[in-house]
């Protein structure tokens, strides 16, 4: 029985806490960009004032970070306007969520389908015990039993290694800090004619502020695309360790690849959750700086070299 | 001095020990849980067979061994189940498995039977059962594996029997309820 010994089996258990330790690093660096902005913009208003501002910049931190911790969840799939999917309708799905996750060792998670027929699926929830499975019918329709298997042992890894969690937190943290730049951009923008008749340490204030204003959301961007690519790498992997079988995500990967089809309801924000990039959208000159996922054409060649 | 090294190196193996044991009854929780999985499919499978014992015969009225055989091997893996370990459990297992076979063979002769649906369905759920058991049986034996390992090693191994720890059985059925692996298709 050499398949039981394989040194090569990630524990869910270490991936899991090492998610925990990233949460809190998240919470704390989104936190603090969101102090630093803060700060300057209510420096560059009131000079002295930054400090006054502080309170409600972390109050907006930890406000969001609560709300995507217990409903981050319920507003993603709304957004994605996903259906959850009775114990009687597609058995054979059902099927198989439930024996992988039996052999992850998790609970069976609520499944939901979005009826477009652009082939793709993501995991959401904050924990195993609350987590949600979303796949499109195009999925359902276009995959056969071995790819299926393959796509949901990956879902099913990121409920199990906790990624779900730390990929709502970020989602909806970047959210925040683009919401703060964009009103402190058109409040400085507004504000602009007061700022002109003051002396030189508020111009390099007001400097200070204009690039965090520019830069924070970027960076905030990055710091998800970031995260959100190196989950895939290990969520491609547990899952093909899960099925035994790396070919299927291959094939199911190749051919969520080659379908142009774009996810009408998938965004910006949503776009890192799913199992491949759902926009589809046309290369840009920092093309693999703001990819969401790593290139498809790398996580095949990964997959069939185990 | 003296003193306030000893109680040092004295703290020191005390939170050796704590964290090794509480390591040591994790690992083990782990194993149980993973235990009440398999478990829950058997049962869920003992549970199928008589009604497909029941409609395989209504057709197939002259094999009375093959249901004989197949009736006794689930009442000794029911036994089995309430009180035996996990060894001895997949030997009663792997009898019903086989035992299971025999009916599916004999099934196959019939092709009417083929086509009744409670058959078709029964047959499908006991699939997706034996797929269940499979998996639930290499998450179990992960977990058995992580704790045997853990508790061999050294320097846990000196001192985890005196705390009651002793290592974990593994779970192997035949080999025949292991998934094939299909072929590549382009």
């Amino acid at each position: 029985m050499a398949s039981e010994t394989s040194p090569a089996r990630i524990s869910i258990y270490d991936a899991a806490a090492a998610n925990r330790w990233r949460t809190v690093l998240l919470v704390v660096a989104f936190t603090a960009i969101i102090a630093l902005l803060g700060y300057f913009v209510g420096e560059y208003f009131y000079p002295g004032g930054g400090l006054a501002v502080l309170p409600f910049a972390l109050a907006l931190s930890l406000g969001s970070a609560f709300t995507s911790y217990f409903a981050g969840d319920r507003i993603v799939l709304a957004q994605s306007q996903a259906r959850e999917l009775a114990p009687n309708e597609e058995t054979e799905l059902h099927n198989v969520v439930e024996t992988l996750a039996i052999g992850l060792g998790i609970p069976v998670p609520k499944l939901f389908v979005i009826e477009d027929s652009a082939p793709n699926a993501f995991a959401t929830g904050r924990d195993p015990r609350h987590a949600s499975v979303v796949v499109t019918r195009g999925l359902i329709d276009k995959m056969d039993r071995t790819e299926l298997e393959g796509v949901i042992a990956h879902e099913l890894s990121h409920v199990g290694n906790r990624d779900i969690r730390v990929m709502l937190l970020v989602t909806i943290l970047v959210g925040t800090v683009a919401l703060l730049a964009d009103w402190m951009w058109r409040s400085m923008f507004w504000g602009r004619g007061r700022g002109r008749d003051r002396g030189g340490g508020n111009a390099i204030i007001a400097v200070v502020a204009i690039v965090l204003a520019i830069l924070t959301p970027i960076i905030a961007t990055l710091i998800q695309l970031a995260v959100s690519r190196q989950r895939e790498y290990l969520a491609d992997a547990s899952g093909a360790l899960l099925t035994r079988y790396p070919p299927g995500l291959a094939s199911a990967l190749r051919k969520i690849a080659a379908d142009r089809e774009v996810l009408e309801v998938a965004n910006k924000a949503t776009a890192s959750l799913y199992i491949a990039n759902p926009l589809k959208d046309a290369p840009t000159f920092l093309d693999h700086l703001f990819d969401t996922h790593p290139p498809i054409e790398e996580r095949i060649k990964r997959l069939e070299a185990m | 001095m003296e003193i306030v090294v000893l109680i040092v190196i004295v703290a020191a193996i005390a939170l050796f020990f704590v964290a090794t044991y509480n390591r040591l009854v994790t690992l083990r929780q782990r194993v149980k849980e993973a235990w009440a999985d398999i478990d829950v499919q058997l049962k869920r499978r003992h549970d199928l067979i008589p009604n497909l014992v029941e409609t395989v015969k209504g057709y197939a009225t002259h094999e009375s061994t093959v249901f004989q055989n197949v009736t006794q091997a689930r009442a000794a893996a029911v036994a089995a189940g309430a009180s035996a370990s996990p060894q001895e459990r997949a030997q009663a297992e792997n009898m019903l498995t086989t035992a299971l076979r025999s009916v599916f063979a004999v099934a196959e002769n019939y092709p009417q039977l083929q086509a009744v649906q409670e058959f078709k369905d029964l047959s499908e759920n006991l699939t997706a059962t034996e797929d269940k058991i499979a998996f639930a049986r290499r998450f179990y034996n992960g977990n058995v594996r992580d704790y045997n390992t853990s508790l061999q090693t050294f320097p846990t191994n000196v001192f985890a029997g005196m705390l009651g720890f002793g290592p974990e059985q593994y779970f192997e059925l035949a080999e025949a309820t292991e998934r094939e692996v299909p072929q590549v298709k382009f």
